[in-house]
């Protein structure tokens, strides 16, 4: 018998284990590495029919919103080549939106798939934490990351995601329930459904345009009958610090495992045991993951812990119960996926905060550990597409894509395709 | 310091690092096995290869809690692993999972037999974590490690500093090793580095009413119970010495600091300082999920836990008149004490079972380097050897012989004593006859024994080992030295 996704090519993001090819992670220090055992997800792909034709360019170790922190290439985006992709899962998102390959997995972290899934028109789903097994994803920030899928409609997302979903013994994280049958569910209706909007995804910052397309959008819903409710969210707006805290920490910990020792990039005539630590790290490592290893490092030392790190558990709780006590009123929060469109090339790359700022909206979701996707819903002044982000409560990825389907059935943002037929990369 | 009345006492708090013998590593799959070639028993998790994801081995939680009960501890209902991190070549991943701030086990103690008395040492905390792996520096001018050790499950136990000698600590430590080997939860070789020790040490030393405290010094990895009596020992002399020759040697003056064993030397030697210590940085490792311990869990484990050696001891020595060195040797493998129980409730006399097993069986297995239950020997057929020693149809000797025959024959004890001739003789004549030969053979003997007071005793022992080689190792061993004895007396007297 056939799989479901028999035949069918897709890419990787090259943060996931492969026994063919490289898995560099976008980084010098893995330029060399062949990984002996293939991701949980990869089984599951080629288990269902998937060809795996290639992996996809990321920020180095998933670590920026561009795809520029690549230590290889930097993608650029389908639909205006002077912008960037988005990141970091910026090659799977402009490999989807260029038709190269019908679906692709990617890895979010603070909004690795959502972003430049909306920068590229594409759809991309973050899935609950502990949906999706972590087995042969390379860990940036351990508690947030999650596998997702992305595609160019819901359907195909759905579809993947079953895939991929499931309990995995290799990872203790990932959650024993079962994975209902996600095609099955897409015809619900959205009449009678009721969608949060909070004012802290509205506020300055965001893009007039972003935020007119986003507005329409919630509007056709709410035409279709579905009932718009107001919500608040009062601790999003320590996302962005809380985030930088616990992705950095542990970022930290799970890069210090890239010595030089067993395997990959070392240098080349190393002085002694410290020289060869600190050169092979030096000169394997980038400038954005050198930094993130150092802030996350400063925040677990002693006598900063419990003034960052703690502190930022602590606030992370309460994001999470922001969202439970939202979700005991709606089924789905609906917010623009960014504050503006695809960006410059080069235009953030020399201001680390205006780039972490580009995550604002999706950093919430990983820290609360819910679903969340980005669906096209507009194209600005400049032609570049603009992302609905729908979020739902934790493993409620069935009503989610079942709503976020109902939209794309109304519209067909999602069908139109990038002027230029195919992705371009530039060294 | 010329004070000649200061009176001194040791103070040590110990750290032991027990392996648990689990099949498997402690977060892998990987078995654990001293002796495979380096890098074979390996795999991604415990390579610390890119994305590769621990997973808590159950079986070594639940023999972590066993012992935690044996030390009669407080069992935590809910833990968490967090990571320790520090950058060294033995350790794949540059941090290692272990628990920081909630232990599995807290708050116990744990009683060992010093001299007469019983001392009660408390038990601060026990807590799992993985092991390292094992640099291998005697390879030229280069480093080679071998992580096969790389995650095997280890235990800390960490006491209070209750221990006031190097012999308390010696005794402590054996105790201990006993205690893991008696609940199976570990095999505590040294010499494969299954239990190491780090005693903390220093001296409160006492002069013209006031009181000082040297700064405490951590010996690091310690893997025999001589190095740990040697090592405190000499480490409690050097830091008295020092305070001597400088009275600012004390506590809080001067930094406590970690020191080596050298054992060819007989020395400890500095190592680093503590206020150089690292920042392990720890913090909740987000790939494992806490630990939460259910009633039914701790009732089940609970279950498992067997009468302790030192009780067990005592109980042998009362309950079944043992020596106290026989109970011990018998209490020293579980296997072998629940041996020794099973064949006494077979009806055999629990004295002559005991001496039984410590004088002849435990002495076969050793010499075949087997565990006594593995001898082949069924458990009734020993409950009869030992009846038929204690009712006199076999004596000690023929015993010892028997016993050696069961190894490779099924018979009956008592066939193979009545097939072998070996059924003791109680009769007069034939006894006296043994007697006599021996004497007649053996002239320049039965001088020594009438005539040269320092050889008589070795000469008498002789005889009768004579006779009763004579007699086929059948004679009653009292009779024949009864008719021994009565001969001398005739022969003295002339008669
Ligand atoms: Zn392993």
């Amino acid at each position: 018998m056939l799989g479901p996704l028999a035949g069918v090519p897709m890419a990787v993001k090259d943060n996931m284990c492969t026994t063919f090819g490289a898995t560099t992670c976008g980084s010098r220090i893995l330029e060399s590495f062949r990984s002996r055992y293939d991701a949980h997800v990869i089984e599951r792909l080629e288990s269902a029919g998937a060809v795996v034709i290639g992996k996809t360019n990321l920020d180095e170790f998933a670590m920026g919103s561009s795809t520029e922190n690549s230590a290889y290439f930097t993608t650029l985006n389908p639909w205006d080549t002077t912008r960037v992709a988005g990141g970091s899962s910026g090659g799977s998102c402009a490999a989807v939106a260029a038709k190269i390959v019908p679906a692709a997995l990617g890895s979010d972290t603070g909004g690795s798939i959502r972003q430049p899934a909306a920068f590229c028109g594409v759809v991309g789903l973050k899935p609950s934490y502990g949906r999706v097994s972590r087995f042969g994803l390379v860990a940036f920030g351990s508690s947030l990351d999650q596998i997702g899928p992305i595609a160019t409609d819901v359907r195909d997302v759905a579809l993947v995601l079953s895939v991929i979903a499931g309990h995995d013994e290799r990872d203790s994280t990932s959650v024993d329930r079962p994975v209902p049958d996600y095609l099955a569910r897409l015809d619900r209706l959205v009449k009678g459904i009721r969608i949060g909007i909070s004012e802290e995804y509205f506020g300055e910052g965001l893009d007039r345009e972003v935020r007119e397309a986003v507005q329409a959008a919630i509007d056709l819903m709410a035409g279709e009958g579905a009932e718009v409710v107001p919500i608040h969210l009062p601790h999003m707006k320590y996302g962005i610090a809380c985030y930088y805290l616990v992705a950095t920490a542990e970022a930290s910990s799970n890069l210090a495992r890239f010595d030089g020792v067993r395997y990959g990039y070392r240098t080349p005539r190393p002085s002694d045991i410290l020289d060869l630590y600190e050169s092979s790290r030096g000169e394997g490592f980038g400038p954005e993951v050198k930094r993130r290893i150092m802030l996350g490092t400063y925040a677990l030392s002693s006598g900063y812990y419990d003034a960052y790190y703690l502190k930022a558990l602590k606030v992370r709780t309460l994001i999470k119960n922001d969202f439970e006590t939202a979700f005991e009123r709606v089924d789905v929060i609906a917010s623009p996926v960014t504050p503006t469109t695809a960006f410059g090339v080069g235009e953030k790359s020399s201001d680390p905060l205006a780039m972490y700022l580009s995550d604002i909206y999706t950093i919430s979701a990983n820290l609360a550990g819910i679903c969340a996707i980005s669906v096209p819903c507009g194209f600005d002044s400049q032609g570049l597409p603009i992302g609905l982000q729908l979020m739902g409560p934790a493993f409620g990825e069935e009503h989610l894509l079942a709503i976020a389907h109902q939209y794309q059935l109304r519209t067909d943002w999602h069908a139109c395709v990038p002027p230029l037929g195919s992705a371009v990369s530039r060294r | 310091m010329s004070d000649q009345t200061l009176t001194t006492r040791t103070i040590v708090g110990l750290e032991i690092h027990v392996q648990l013998q689990t099949k498997t590593k402690m977060f892998c799959g990987c078995p654990v096995r001293f002796e495979a070639p380096p890098n074979s028993c390996v795999c991604p998790v415990c390579l610390g290869h890119p994305g590769a994801l621990p997973v808590m081995n159950g079986q070594a939680y639940r023999w972590a809690v066993l012992t935690g009960m044996a030390l009669n501890c407080a069992i935590a209902r809910h833990t968490k692993w967090d990571r320790k991190s520090y950058f060294y070549p033995d350790l794949p991943k540059n941090y290692q999972i272990s628990q920081y701030d909630l232990p599995l086990a807290s708050d116990g103690y744990f009683e060992v037999q010093v001299g007469a008395g019983t001392k009660r040492v408390r038990i601060r905390r026990a807590h799992l974590e993985e092991d390292a792996g094992k640099n291998l520096h005697d390879t030229g001018n280069c480093t080679l490690v071998d992580l096969n050790r790389a995650g095997a499950p280890l235990l800390e136990i960490v006491t209070e500093p209750d221990i006031e000698s190097a012999e308390e600590a010696y005794v402590f430590c054996i105790e201990l090793q006993r205690l893991v080997t008696h609940l199976g939860v570990s095999e505590g070789v040294m010499q494969k580095g299954q239990m190491r020790f780090e005693p903390n040490v220093n001296v409160a030393i006492e002069s013209q009413g006031r009181e000082y405290r040297t700064p405490i010094v951590e010996i690091k990895n310690l893997n025999s119970f001589r190095a740990v009596r040697q090592a405190i020992e000499y480490e409690a002399q050097r830091q008295t010495a020092a305070w001597r020759e400088n009275a600012d040697y004390q506590l809080g003056t001067v930094p406590n600091e970690n020191r080596g064993w050298n054992a060819d030397k007989g020395v400890t030697e500095f190592q680093r300082g503590k206020e150089a210590a690292h920042d392990y940085r720890y913090f909740p490792d987000p790939d494992l999920v806490p630990v939460e311990v259910s009633d039914v869990m701790l009732e089940e484990i609970r279950a498992m836990l067997p009468e302790l050696p030192i009780a067990r001891r005592r109980r042998f020595a009362e309950q079944y008149g043992l020596s106290v060195k026989d109970a011990e040797t018998l209490v020293e493998h579980r296997a072998t004490a629940e041996l020794f129980e099973r064949v006494v409730a077979g009806g055999a006399p629990a004295e002559v079972v005991g001496k039984q097993l410590v004088n002849v069986w435990l002495k076969l297995a050793n010499d075949r380097g087997v565990a006594v239950t593995d001898l082949g020997v069924d458990e009734t057929r020993m409950a009869e050897l030992a009846k038929i020693a204690a009712d006199g149809t076999v004596n000690k000797t023929a015993a010892n012989q028997i016993a050696e025959i069961m190894l490779s024959r099924g018979e009956s004890p008592r066939q193979l004593a009545e097939e072998l001739g070996l059924v003791q003789v109680q009769d007069m004549d034939s006894t006296r006859r043994w007697v006599e030969e021996a004497f007649t053979a053996n002239e320049n003997a039965v001088r020594d024994a009438l005539q040269n007071p320092k050889k008589m005793q070795a000469a008498v022992g002789f005889l009768r080992g004579q006779a009763m080689k004579g007699s086929g190792g059948k004679a009653d061993p009292k009779l024949l030295g009864e008719l021994i004895e009565e001969r001398l007396a005739r022969l003295r007297t002339g008669s």
